[in-house]
């Protein structure tokens, strides 16, 4: 056991990380909630209608799809007009803010000659980023 | 302290009561209920939820799979779509400070990290792939499991790790936390390091599958197998889930099944209700809190296993 009374400063890469993560957290959470203000207070019209979703929630996803015609994939970011799609901007920063922090912690490995985490950072960037580019799919 | 603990009870009871009445009425009689008490059921819900899941040790998503998707009319495409992005905020909003203090160590989460994530993806394609009630069954299965898990694991506040094995050693997997509840400064280490990679690729498949978040399987492998301390478990455990969510995450957007109308009023309810259950955290009975949210999971485990082999639709 070390001295209590000596302050411990986590690792540079772990606050680096830290700051990142928190502001685009807030960035997402933000965007999540005021885009989802915008879609219930009815200032933009709804790709789907709101009374429409009781018939439609209980489908599988393949079949609601084809009930509203809503795109897979990236489809959606040309439909930003729409309040109800305006709701995914907020998720997709939330699924997508771990990118930018682990590409930062890339240049602090590299000076350390860790080239192992280095890589590991670039893999798990590789692993995300190949999942949000909607190659892979799956489906009923 | 009593009111306090008398609040989250009441919380955990009013969860409970909650998930009977939805049960009541949720199948045939959805669509004479307005559209928005739906939403508006599941903010409440949510909220409960978040209250119990901390002082529970439990995390929020791994309550929401099992819940929402036996009581609320929406399909389970979607609820597991919401799921994951329940874990994924609870996971990205504690990471900071986890981080910060130490009790998070991005060293120790990376190299598990990239082996879940990418089988979280797996994981994801198959879980969209395999029909709804085949998908129910095997929930219904793994809820139950998890309260067995709950019951019976152990845990060990600081593991006894003589020595790191040699990956550990060539990845540096250590660190130091002060430990606010004691004031002593600890310094850890792993071992088992290969086994705990394996074991966190199969975790991988199953948050993915289920949206479930995985906290209830990443802490006892870092705990009881790799030898972390307990806080240091539960800290990285979240890093890792703000990955391997976020990649399961990706699959269920992509293929359209994240609806924000069931998304956003539940990471909203969740994360509100988690605020409350951490301030409660220090003037609460964990135990007891842990037995009601145990009976509410064998109550929703019980359910998904009913739904899904159509003995209770």
């Amino acid at each position: 056991m070390s001295d209590p009374m000596q302050p411990i400063v986590q690792p540079e890469e772990q606050r680096r990380y830290a700051t990142l993560l928190e502001w685009s957290t807030r960035v997402g959470l933000l965007v999540l909630v005021l885009s989802f203000a915008a879609y219930l207070s009815g200032l933009m019209p709804s790709f789907v209608p709101m009374d429409r979703l009781p018939a439609l929630w209980s489908l599988p996803v393949d079949q609601f799809l084809a009930a509203t015609g809503m795109p897979t994939g990236w489809g959606w970011v040309a439909l930003l007009r729409h309040g109800d799609v305006q709701g995914l901007a907020g998720i997709v920063i939330l699924a997508g803010c771990s990118v930018p922090c682990l590409l930062a912690l890339v240049p602090v490995y590299g000076a350390r000659r860790e080239r192992a985490f280095a890589a590991l950072c670039l893999a798990e960037v590789a692993v995300l980023l190949l999942a949000a580019s909607g190659l892979l799919s799956g489906g009923h | 302290m009593k009111s306090a603990g008398r609040a989250v009870m009441l919380g955990a009871g009013l969860l409970l009561l909650a998930t009977q009445a939805l049960a009541a009425t949720s199948a045939p009689a959805a669509g004479a209920v307005p559209w928005w008490v739906w939403p508006l059921a599941l903010f409440v819900v949510c909220f409960l939820m978040g209250i119990v899941a901390v002082p529970a040790g439990i995390g929020g998503g791994t309550l929401f799979v099992p819940i929402i998707g036996s009581f609320f009319p929406f399909h389970l495409d979607f609820v597991r779509g919401a799921g994951l992005l329940v874990a994924l905020a609870s996971a990205l909003a504690a990471g900071p400070t986890l981080l910060r203090g130490g009790l998070g160590s991005l060293r120790l989460a990376l190299p598990l990290a990239v082996l879940a994530s990418a089988s979280s993806i797996a994981g994801a394609m198959l879980g969209l792939a395999m029909p709804a009630n085949l998908i129910q069954i095997l929930l219904g299965t793994l809820v139950l499991g998890i309260v067995v898990l709950m019951l019976v694991s152990k845990k060990s506040e600081l593991p006894l790790v003589p020595r790191p094995d040699a990956l550990s050693q060539s990845l540096a997997l250590h660190g130091v936390f002060l430990d606010g509840a004691s004031g002593r400064v600890v310094n850890w280490q792993v071992h088992r390091t290969l086994t705990g990679l394996l074991v966190f690729l199969f975790i991988g498949v199953l948050a993915g599958m289920f949206g479930i978040g995985a906290g209830w399987a990443n802490v006892p492998a870092l705990n009881l197998l790799m030898g972390a301390p307990l806080k240091v478990s539960a800290g990285t455990s979240s890093l890792v889930l703000s990955l391997v969510d976020s990649s399961a995450a990706w699959v269920y957007i992509n293929k359209g099944a994240v609806l924000p109308m069931i998304a956003v009023p539940s990471v909203v309810g969740m994360m509100l209700g988690a605020k409350i259950g951490a301030r409660l955290l220090n003037v609460l009975k964990g135990s007891v809190i842990r037995r009601m949210v145990i009976g509410v999971l064998l109550f929703a485990g019980a359910r998904a296993l009913l739904k899904g082999t159509g003995i209770w639709p």
